[in-house]
């Protein structure tokens, strides 16, 4: 009936007398991949904890495809990687699947595809406690694709691995999206996440800061460009008079200026050459953007 | 629900396979139960008694120690272990039930317990009567002895499980089956001497006493063997077993009624877990 995977509307939740979410919102509609970032402690495996039904909300509410965490549909729908997992080490990744597809009513004759599909075909017979930690992640992401859930909670699902490890990850969950998952991850990894997916939900001690695509983002918080102009031999001081900015290194002038200026300034550095030897532009990145939307005091958070 | 009770029953089985409990708790029984039988043997002539039932006889004591034990170490981290290594999330995530993991656990480690007793018992049985012939309250006593610990097993893995579910770190659900082990098992029965010997015939000793040894599973399935013997050689409490209020039965009763509490009290904790 409706168009949204996922709907956390107005959450706050806590343990205890701490409050650990703070009026979250956010949706992830089918096929979306979201990245969840925030500083450690932000709340992000709580979000992910309270979507599987494991936190009751204090206030606010949790739709999965319209029906409350907990209850049998959402568990279905929603499958999940924690940030650590260890499996038993004296199970093979083969049985490990089959009990998890067991407990989904999944069909077990799916399970060698899965593993083929993170990769793990050769190892299915072989116990976990052989495999690298780069492959008991992948056998955690198989175990997360069992059943076709329509959306995926995956925790960090790369830290600590290998940049190839990492790549052939994203292709394993960019098919998934492929075939109508959502996805949505919590990651540190800034620059992974950057073409990787659709939208980025930022958290802040337990508020959502922003919320929306990197584009959007980066055009709501206006960073400035930094640009670094190397001056010619003897020219720096000429050329810091002439366009202003902080000297760097001797021979370096920094400027920066909004994002609609960035043009005209480099074309006014590029009629300079006679100062100026080289420019090097530095457009803000996610690392930028992140530290821009975290360091937002609570009361200047727009949801 | 059947077929997710199947699979994590499968499973945890498989486990108590791979980690070789079953067999070393097999090999652990059954050369106790054999030394027992074998060093022992001598006495029999001059007790009037043939070797299979009096092994049965002491075997029934040294259980008392030795089947809780292998219990709570099979079942103490059968929660707490999996918070820690996240495996707990994974399968709550699922829409398994809380009280089928801890029906379907349960199950497969009381098989396990019940299995290694079985196997370990009947191995060493069988040496015995094949070295120093069987008689039929022998066998019997043997039968008793492999049925009453199949359900002592039981008793002490839901213990375990409860106090699993209970302590929520592996570390203290270590801790806590330690302590239920020694308090149940040696302080509950050092304490029980010292009221029967400090009371005499007096009130204590007649009307409190026998509902008390009841009352811990440990005794009961001592008193259930012991209380078969019509000449067995015991003393302490042990010896107390032929002055008994109630049938032998009585104590299998009193097994069953705490099966029935600690399954009913663990699953209900298993709430309280945060995965």
């Amino acid at each position: 009936m409706s168009e949204t995977i996922l709907s956390v509307e107005a959450l706050s939740l806590g343990y205890g007398r701490l409050r650990v979410l703070e009026g979250v919102t956010l949706t992830v509609a089918p096929g979306e991949r979201v990245a969840l970032l925030g500083h450690n402690g932000a709340g992000k495996s709580t979000l992910f904890k309270a979507i599987l039904g494991f936190l009751p909300p204090v206030i606010g509410g949790i739709r999965v495809l319209g029906h409350a965490p907990g209850f049998d549909a959402a568990r279905i729908a929603v499958n999940y990687l924690p940030e650590t997992v260890a499996f038993p080490r004296a199970l093979t990744g083969a049985e490990v699947l089959r009990y998890f597809s067991g407990l989904r009513r999944a069909p077990r004759t799916a399970v060698p595809e899965l593993l083929a599909r993170v990769g793990l075909a050769e190892a299915a017979g072989r116990p976990v406690g052989s495999y690298s930690k780069g492959m008991r992640q992948r056998l955690g992401l198989a175990q997360a694709l069992i059943g076709a859930p329509r959306l995926l909670l995956l925790d960090e699902p790369t830290s600590g691995l290998d940049p190839i490890s990492r790549r052939d990850f994203y292709e394993v969950i960019a098919e998934a999206a492929g075939r109508g998952a959502s996805v949505l991850l919590s990651s540190h990894g800034l620059e992974e996440i950057e073409h990787r997916t659709d939208r980025v939900a930022i958290l802040s001690r337990g508020r959502l800061v922003a919320d929306g695509t990197l584009e959007g983002l980066a055009r709501r918080a206006a960073l400035p460009a930094r640009i670094r102009v190397t001056a010619r031999e003897g020219q720096a001081d000429r050329l810091q008079a002439k366009v202003g900015g902080t000297r760097f290194n001797g021979c370096h002038v920094d400027l920066t200026c909004p994002p609609e200026e960035t043009l005209p300034t480099v074309a006014r550095l590029a009629g300079l050459s006679s100062l100026v030897s080289d420019v090097d532009l530095h457009r803000p990145g996610l690392a930028d953007l992140y530290r821009h939307f975290s360091d937002l005091a609570p009361e200047e958070a727009r949801p | 629900m059947i077929r997710r009770l199947l699979t994590i029953a499968t499973q945890e089985f498989r486990l108590a396979r791979r980690n070789l409990w079953v067999v070393l708790a097999t090999v652990a029984l059954a050369l106790f139960a054999a030394a027992l039988g074998f060093l022992g043997a001598g006495q029999g002539a001059a007790l009037q008694a043939d070797v299979l039932s009096l092994t049965a006889a002491s075997l029934s004591t040294l259980s008392v120690y030795l089947i809780p034990l292998i219990a709570l170490l099979m079942s103490y981290d059968a929660f707490s272990g999996e918070v820690e290594r996240g495996t707990l999330a994974l399968t709550l995530a699922t829409p398994a039930r809380r009280w089928e993991l801890f029906a379907a656990k349960f199950a497969a480690q009381a098989l396990a317990v019940g299995l290694a007793v079985t196997f370990g018992f009947t191995i060493a049985g069988a040496a015995i009567g094949a070295a120093y012939g069987a008689s039929a309250p022998g066998l019997f006593a043997w039968v008793r002895l492999v049925g009453s610990g199949f359900a002592l097993g039981a008793v002490f893995v839901a213990v375990g499980m409860t106090l699993s579910a209970l302590s929520g770190r592996t570390a203290t659900a270590a801790a806590y089956a330690i302590g239920f082990w020694l308090l149940l098992v040696v302080l509950y029965d050092l304490a029980l001497l010292g009221g029967v010997i400090a009371a005499g015939d007096g009130l204590f000793t007649t009307r409190i006493f026998p509902w008390l040894v009841l009352a811990n599973p440990a005794d009961a399935f001592r008193l259930y063997n012991l209380a078969a013997f019509g000449s067995a050689p015991v003393s302490g409490v042990d010896g107390l077993a032929h002055t008994m209020p109630f049938p032998p039965e009585a104590a299998l009763a009193a097994l069953g009624l705490w099966l029935a509490a600690l399954l009913a009290l663990g699953a209900q904790l298993t709430r309280r877990i945060k995965p």
